[in-house]
Order: C-alpha cells, then structure tokens, then sequence
C-alpha cells in the first residue's frame, strides 16, 4: 500500500467515526462540534485529491459560516432538558430507515462494480484542476451562466433570511 | 530533509512567536502606564523584563475551577480551538525571501500553498467556536451574551476582511503571500495602491483579535470578563495568549498584504552579501510588525469603546459597501490601465 | 504541491498538542481545594438565577444567516480576482452583474431594518 492510500484509509476512517458521533451524542451542542471536525477532515480529503480551492472553500463556507448558524440555533434549543429532544419511533424514522438501506445498497453496489477498473492513482491532469487559477478559468468563461443564476438564488436567500426573522425585528 | 527542515523552521517560529507574546502584554502594560501617568510594572528584573515569566508561572500553579453547572468537556475545548487557530495562522506569512545556511536554501515561510490567504481566512472562520462554545459552555449569562457579540461581531468584520482581501488579489493576481510581497518590491507597497482596502482591512483586524474600541465581547462594566468569566489558570491563559498571538498574526499579515512586508527598498540593488540582505529583510519584517502592534496598543489606550449597535452599523452599513465599492473601482482601474 | 500542505499539518498537530498539555497544567501543579462556594456560577457576587442557557435575541441568527450569504458570494469573487487580468471586460461585466443583483439584496435588508440593531 502506498502512504497516500493509508493517509486515505485514516482520514475515511476519521470522518466516518466521527459523522456516527454527531448522530448518537446526547448534547447537540456536541453534535455540532463533531459536525465541523466532520468538515474538516472531509476538507483534508479534498486536499489529497488536489482539490486545494475546494477544500478551503469547505472549511471557510460549511465550518466557518454554515455551522456557526447552527451553533446558535442549537444553543437556542438546549434550555437544558435534553430529553426533550429524543424522538419516539414514528413512520418518519421508520421511512427514513428505509431509504438509508436503499442508498448504502446503491453505494456497496456503486464500490463493488468500480473496482479495479481506476488504477489507484490520480491522473497528472488532476493535479492542475483544483487550482484557485484554473477553477476562475472554467468558471467565468465556460460555466457563466449557473454563476449569475446563483447569485440570483442568494438574493431570494437574503430575501428569505430577513422574512423569516422580520416578524421579530418588526 | 525537507521535513527536518521545516520542523525546525515551526519550532523557531513557535518559540519566537510565544516570546513575543509574553513581550507584547509587557510593552502593553508599560505603554499603558506611561500613557495613564503610572509606572507599570517595573520591578521583576531589570525595569521590568522578567515580568511575563512571573506571570506565566503564577498562572501555571493555579486552581483549576470549572463551574458545577458548566459543560466540563467543552469547557476544555474551547481555549484549545482558541489556542490551536491562533497558533496555526502564522504558518502562511512570509517573515523573508529565502537565506543560506549550511550549504541549504531555506525559504523563509513555513508553508507557500496555492490557497494562500484563504488558509487564513478558513482558521479566523473557525475561531468563532472557540469563543462561542466559551460563552456557552460556561453557562454563565456574561459569558453567554460575551461568546454571542463576540460571534456576531467577528462574523460581520470577516465580511469585510475577505473583501479587502479582493482588492489586493485583483492587484497582485495571486493569493500566495510570499508572491504578494514579491510583488511589491521597492516602493510598490501595496498601501500606495490599495488605500481604502488598507483602512477597511485595518479596522476589520482591530475587530477580529476585538481589541479596542471594539472589544464589545469583554466591555468589562457591562459583561465581566465577557466569555472567559468562568476560567481560570491556565485556560484563562490559553485564551490570552490566543488573543495577543492573533495580535501578532494579525499585525503580520497587514505588514504583508499592505505594507511590503520583508521588502526593503533598494536593497537588493545595493550589492550587499547576499546573508546580510536576508538578515536585514527579516529585520525589517520585525520592525514594521512591531510599528504596527505599538500603533495598535495605543489605539487601544487612547480611544472609547463603541456600543454595540455602532459597531454592527459600522460593519454592514459602511465597512461592507466601502470594501465592495473599492473592489470595482480597482477592478476599473485596472481594466482601464492595462 | 500536495507536499507544501505537510508543514500546515505539522504545525496544527504541533498546536494541538501544546494546547491539550496547557489545559491539563493546572490540575497537575495547581491546588485542589475545591468548594461548594466555589463551584457556583459567577453573577457578580448575587446567588445566580437559573442558568444561563435561555432564549436569546433573534438578531444574532439573523447575522449569521446574512453572514452566510454574503460569505458565499465572498467566494465566488477569489477565483475571479487571481484572473481578472486574463477576463478582461468580460469578466468585469460579469463580476458587476453578479454584484448588482446582490446589492438589490443588501438595499432591501437595509430598508427593511435588518441591519438596525437596537
């Protein structure tokens, strides 16, 4: 095995500990950290792959911005009764088990066609695409359009932001 | 090597900076005195010198008291995010060019990535939760109400910061510091060029390390200690230092973006030996971060504190629509020019 | 280039570990003569009253959703920046389209009070 391939297993093994924290820890306020470590490790995953722009971009938007938000609305819910929060077994959970079943068939299938087929390497053109300076080139020249559409869907979001918290400002 | 060789670089740079921190709360005190008419503490060592290291051992041999209705894990937590982010930011600052020693070139920056200032901003994002998860944690309301401005107010600046950021990257076409600085060898300093981004950037770091007049999330008067009310020791250590060291940091990447950085004008046309010139290059780096820390502890000596909703009126109402307006005209003028 | 991130790893394990071993120091080398007293939340000398985790105000969400946004759209502006100079026109019209679309944004959060904190 090569380092990359341990480095990948360790980091994998990482994330995946650390999602099933977030889901069985008590406190959510404990989920939440676990949640951010989640993203960064994903972020350093990312950046074995190369991807150095998207990884940082992880860690600034997901980490940095993102779970701020829900880190405030988790200290909201918390007035101390965690059993509050538990949930009985209703059809939701019941549906939600399902579908679970559905997508990790999906990917042991996904995994278990592929392999062998992609040698365990990256190809040299990978190296460049990740780049700030390449990712620019693509997309203000090739992908233009989904980029004026977005911001117009971070207009509705602003938009959205303040009907939502107006009845309390009002 | 390469490893060896950068391991070393971490650990001098670690040492430097930590000495640096223990000096700044002295000069801090001293200056404050002198600008108060009182003497400061002058006593331990000569006028004073060995005062951060009595300071720092009387920290060590203290109770560690963790409140009984706090959050004991995340109590722990929190000055380690505040310390780790504090620590980790300096990796991407460029202190020289690059020196020789013992037959190696060693460049003089821990670590030139292609993401550059991003890496900064990404760690600043993630200080949030050490202050936040503090204020929380503590489950006291000065703490509380302390994390949350705090929060709030680190996470309007951010805006800011990044898009002043935007106005040197237009200029320099890179987001790699050491390329930064290269590009403003002789008088180009960015400052020059770059105004307006040099203020907003400016007051944007005078809020992130929240120093005065904005340090809202401790007003003592109103909030105690603010969201480090409830630790002691060490912890409350960790936390201080974390904030000078993010002094430093801070003050280090405005003297990059902006004000040259290790550059010296003239110097490198003026035939001195080539080690000489990477000594005086990182001497220079130090005095300019220097200036720009004595500049802010005054600053912080001199001015009143904001209220709260100035403060957030002058981040979104006129910091954020300032930096956006700078970012196209610079982005104008360089279209127009080249 | 992968390479250049080691020393960013190194240091962050460095910082790691040095912050750990500083919050254990304390209960090494410091005394432990805890009391009831002492344990008590700090309310400035009052007995406290509850605790502290309750309802705060819905400002700070509002921040922190309005902070997202306008980081998402901070983003999108790295990448245009390292290339402005290759873009050209194009790329500034771009770039102020993008804007303009997000400033009718901002104007509307500002009439409508969003950004006025009392």
């Amino acid at each position: 095995m090569s380092i990359d391939t341990i480095v990948f297993f360790i980091l994998a093994a990482t994330s995946i500990i650390s999602a099933i924290l977030v889901i069985t820890r008590r406190s959510p306020i404990i989920s939440v950290v676990y949640l951010v470590f989640n993203f960064i490790i994903l972020a350093i995953i990312y950046l074995t792959l190369h991807a150095q722009f998207i990884a940082v971009i992880q860690v600034i938007v997901y980490a940095g911005a993102i779970m701020v938000l829900f880190l405030f609305v988790v200290m909201l819910l918390n007035l101390g009764k965690e059993e509050m929060l538990t949930e009985k077994i209703t059809y939701k959970k019941r549906i939600a088990i399902g579908l679970a079943v559905v997508m990790s068939v999906q990917i042991i299938i996904g995994i278990t066609t592929s392999f062998g087929e992609h040698p365990n390497q990256l190809s040299p053109l990978a190296t460049q695409i990740g780049t700030v300076e390449h990712i620019g080139k693509v997309l203000f020249t090739q992908y233009l359009l989904p980029f004026e559409i977005a911001s117009i869907l971070l207009l509705a979001a602003i938009i959205g932001a303040v009907v939502l918290a107006k009845k309390r400002i009002g | 090597m390469e490893i060896l060789i950068s391991l070393i670089k971490i650990l001098v740079v670690m040492l430097v900076l930590l000495t640096c921190v223990a000096y700044l709360v002295l000069v801090e005190r001293r200056v404050s005195a002198f600008i108060q008419n009182r003497i400061g503490p002058n006593r331990v060592g000569y006028k004073g010198l060995l005062q951060p290291v009595a300071d720092v051992l009387k920290l060590f041999i203290k109770e560690d008291i963790v409140p009984k209705l706090a959050n004991k894990p995340l109590h722990r937590l929190a000055p380690i995010i505040a310390i780790v982010v504090s620590l980790s930011t300096i990796a991407v600052v460029p202190f020289g060019d690059k020196i020789n020693l013992f037959g190696y070139e060693i460049k003089l920056q821990i670590a030139s990535v292609n993401i550059g200032i991003l890496y900064v901003l990404a760690l600043t994002g993630l200080g949030v939760y050490g202050i936040a998860i503090a204020g929380w944690a503590s489950n006291n309301k000065y703490s509380l109400l302390g994390g949350l401005r705090s929060c709030a107010q680190i996470i309007s600046y951010e805006l800011s910061m990044g898009i002043s950021i935007i106005g040197v990257i237009l200029v320099t076409s890179t987001l790699q510091l050491d390329k930064i600085v290269e590009f403003q060898h002789g008088w180009r300093w960015l400052i020059l060029l770059q105004p307006i981004g040099f203020i907003t950037f400016f007051v944007a770091i005078f809020a992130e390390t929240n120093r005065l007049p904005f340090d809202l999330p401790e007003a003592e008067p109103e909030l105690v200690g603010g969201y480090h009310t409830e630790y002691t020791g060490l912890k409350f250590g960790l936390f201080f230092l974390a904030e000078y060291a993010n002094m430093i940091t801070g003050s280090a990447i405005v003297v990059t973006l902006y004000l040259g950085g290790w550059q010296f004008p003239y110097l490198q046309s003026s035939g001195l030996p080539e080690f000489w010139t990477s000594i005086i290059q990182v001497g220079t780096f130090a005095a300019k971060v220097g200036a720009v820390l004595l500049f802010m502890v005054i600053i912080r000596w001199t001015v009143p504190r904001f209220r709260y909703d100035q403060l957030m009126d002058l981040g979104w109402k006129f910091m954020l629509p300032l930096s956006i307006a700078n970012v196209i005209v610079t982005a104008f003028i360089i279209y127009l020019f080249e | 280039m992968i390479d250049n991130y080691i020393p960013l790893a190194i240091i962050l394990g460095f910082a790691t570990i040095f912050a750990l071993v500083m919050t254990r120091v304390n209960e090494w080398f410091g005394p432990k003569k805890s009391t009831e007293e002492k344990q008590t939340t700090y309310e400035s000398g009052m007995e406290p009253v509850r605790t502290a985790h309750e309802r705060f105000s819905v400002k700070f969400f509002l921040v922190a959703m309005l902070f997202i946004i306008f980081d998402i759209e901070v983003v999108f502006m790295y990448p245009w920046a390292v290339n402005f100079r290759q873009l050209g026109l194009l790329g500034f019209i771009e770039m102020f389209v993008f804007l303009f679309i997000l400033m009718i944004g901002y104007y509307y959060i500002w009439k409508k009070g969003a950004l006025k904190w009392d």
